[in-house]
């Protein structure tokens, strides 16, 4: 697999490179255009003078430009996608079989550490990954995704992401992404300045020499020309790479996931909704796992950051056998699709046999499935929302916005009245408002202590729900394999401990 | 001058081959240690397992009063499989418990109400998570073992192996419950 990487690594050297002068060559005529040389400096009016120096300037500016928004984004380019997108990050408690998917994929590839999972409240169909390296990943999914998936697509799209993450993708693409965006930048600007000055500039050149007027004309149109076609050029190199990095993330999901079906079968769910991601913009596009934009904008396939998403899918289905590199640069090649798999990948093994679907996924398209599957990904969003969640005796589950005041809540189905469990608030104490509000008295099993560390005895067999010391509702699973829960708010540890 | 020439030229070829020997020697406990560090993380997910199944019994007792033969299947293939030593006694006793495992889910398809019990969805899907991460975590020990292998074997490391005593490996194999062929299309 690293083999593979190192071969896709070298041709997107090239791309970053051409990019990189694209870069530099707009600096330097531009440069060259606004800071004409010296008159003396034309040789005896023989020649015209080329402003070397100023070019060179340009060439300093722009790197410049590009160094800092390219620093920027380095140390916080992850929260920053994170925030733009509006993602909040979960706990296991909140969807376990999402938290579950992401250990399992993490496991597979062989990765340290596993990646932060995040949940964006958003109807629209997509997942995307962001991080620079392993250390700092982050993997996201739209709720409307998480409710539409069975564990086999969604472990499909997972692997996808952390293909994405183990290939350094979101580095590059990143870094290919700003290069491009101080590129349309700084041609703005220019053409802008251009537009707005022209009358004063040409005032002042007259008084200047005639034929240094002429070369800075020259230049003018030159830097003029490369303003206006460079934007475009980045874009088609940037979306160029962004596809070819699609294709080998796909085959990175079928090998991960011995699974094929799994990835193909939810790009089939994300193609057939019409929905558009609400927060998007174009250099965030390349980092979800389809195309967000939906109304297609051009069918000019140049102009795409994914590739189409039916060749997507007819490639994955195509793989017959084995699940590797190599199958799947033989079904994309069954296709009639230029994918280029790295020939490094190619030889990196034959890879395990295609595995047989998950016993949920069986079911898949039965009705209570998916209504399993939406109440897992709706319930995810409650949970990081401070939900509370009860069971009546019942059997019927009662969830509970934050702001619900009472302390007692009847059923609807039964008309039973159930207990709310507030956990006996510690913090009152240490915030020294004990004396106008005791502290309820606990319900349903739940303590804690009213000494720090906030120490909490678990619900056997239940929920355990408690409030932290800043008033946050913590919610944990009976199988949550864990001693100590974080805070999501005020990021306090606290200490579980079995009931026994 | 030309009997120092020889010496050096000697002594080059002397340091050059024993660097040699060092980097095959390292390599193969390089390798080692991977296929160490490799089992231990099957066995974290194996304990895991472990962990996991008396709960998943007492969910299902439950509902499923009856099924005393499945339960106690489950808890001896259970015992098995925590005491056995070495990966081929393991991957044995692991399939047992597999098999064990499968009964119940038979079992438990005859119980609508226990399927819809949250307490219990949440262990199933806790246990199938865990018996995934044990696939992908053997998959992962059994590269390493090949590559530790075929460096047991080949030329010319099996020289360097053989003196310093390493010894082949052992694949950790589990029965595919249902391996299948991909879909084909047709265009």
């Amino acid at each position: 697999m690293w083999e593979a990487i190192r071969g896709n690594k070298r041709k997107s050297t090239y791309l970053a490179a051409t990019m990189f002068l694209l870069l530099g060559a707009l600096g330097f005529f531009i440069g060259m255009s606004l800071f004409p040389a010296p008159v003396d400096v034309a040789a005896g009016g023989q020649v015209y003078p080329v402003p070397i120096a100023g070019g060179l300037f340009g060439v300093v500016i722009a790197g410049g430009i590009w160094t800092v928004m390219t620093a920027v984004a380095y140390y916080n380019g992850g929260s920053i996608l994170m925030a733009v997108s509006g993602a909040r990050e979960i706990q296991k408690q909140d969807h376990p079989q999402l938290f579950n998917v992401v250990e399992e994929m993490t496991i597979a590839s062989g990765m340290g550490k596993m990646p932060a999972v995040y949940i964006i409240d958003d109807p629209a169909l997509n997942a995307f990954a962001t991080g620079r390296d392993k250390e700092h990943a982050a993997v996201a999914i739209t709720s409307g995704l998480l409710s539409r998936l069975n564990r086999d697509q969604l472990q499909g799209v997972i692997a996808h992401e952390m293909g994405h993450i183990v290939n350094r993708d979101i580095l590059f693409m990143q870094m290919l992404g700003i290069m491009a965006g101080a590129i349309v930048m700084i041609s703005d600007i220019y053409v802008r300045g251009m537009f707005y000055s022209s009358g004063g500039r040409r005032r002042s050149r007259s008084s200047s020499n005639g034929k240094g007027g002429q070369a800075q004309a020259l230049m003018m149109v030159l830097a003029l020309v490369l303003a206006i076609l460079s934007p475009i050029l980045a874009q088609f190199i940037y979306l160029a790479a962004s596809r070819r990095r699609e294709y080998f993330a796909d085959a990175q999901s079928a090998v991960l996931t011995r699974y094929p079906e799994g990835l193909a079968s939810a790009l089939e769910v994300i193609e057939q909704d019409s929905q558009q991601l609400a927060r998007i913009n174009r250099t965030t596009a390349p980092m979800f796992i389809c195309n967000p934009y939906k109304q297609k904008m051009s069918a000019f396939s140049l102009m795409q950051t994914h590739p189409p998403t039916e060749e997507r899918i007819r490639i994955l289905r195509g793989m017959a056998g084995n699940a590797s590199f190599a199958e799947y640069q033989r079904a994309s090649e069954r296709v009639g699709a230029a994918v280029g798999v790295p020939a490094s990948a190619l030889a990196a093994g034959a890879g395990a046999a295609i595995r047989g679907a998950h016993a949920e996924a069986q079911q898949a398209g039965k009705t209570a499935q998916k209504k399993a599957q939406w109440r897992k990904a709706t319930d995810a969003l409650r949970s990081i929302n401070s939900f509370v969640f009860i069971t009546c005796a019942c059997g019927l589950r009662l969830k509970l916005p934050p702001d619900f005041k009472r302390d007692t809540v009847t059923c609807p189905r039964c008309h039973r009245e159930s207990a709310i469990p507030v956990a006996a608030v510690a913090a009152a104490n240490a915030l020294g408002d004990a004396a106008q509000t005791p502290p309820p008295p606990p319900t349903r099993g739940l303590a804690t202590d009213a000494e720090p560390p906030l120490v909490v005895k678990r619900n056997p067999g239940a929920w355990t729900t408690f409030r932290c010391r800043c008033g946050e509702t913590i919610n944990v699973a009976p199988d949550a394999d864990t001693d100590a829960v974080q805070c999501r708010q005020c990021k306090r540890t606290i200490r579980i401990h079995d009931a026994a | 001058m030309s009997v120092a020439m020889v010496f050096v030229v000697l002594a080059v070829i002397v340091l050059g081959g024993l660097g040699w020997l060092v980097g095959i020697y390292n390599g193969l406990v390089r390798l080692r240690n991977e296929v160490k560090n490799a089992w231990a993380q099957v066995d974290v997910q194996l304990k895991r397992r472990y962990d996991l199944i008396p709960n998943l019994l007492e969910t299902v007792k439950g509902y499923a009063k009856h099924e005393r033969e499945t339960f106690e299947k489950i808890t001896q293939a259970r015992s098995a499989a925590m005491s056995a030593q070495g990966v081929a006694e393991q991957s044995k006793a692991e399939n047992l418990l597999n098999q064990a495992l499968g009964g119940l889910r038979v079992v438990v398809e005859a119980y609508p109400e226990l399927k819809a019990n949250t307490n219990f969805l949440a262990l199933q899907e806790e246990l199938s998570s865990t018996e995934n991460k044990i696939g992908f975590a053997r998959q992962f020990y059994n590269d390493q073992v090949m590559n530790l292998n075929n460096k047991v074997q080949m030329f010319p490391s099996n020289i360097v192996a053989g003196i310093f005593n390493f010894k082949l490996e052992e694949f950790f194999e589990l029965e595919e419950p249902a391996e299948r062929e991909a879909p084909k299309v047709q265009f």
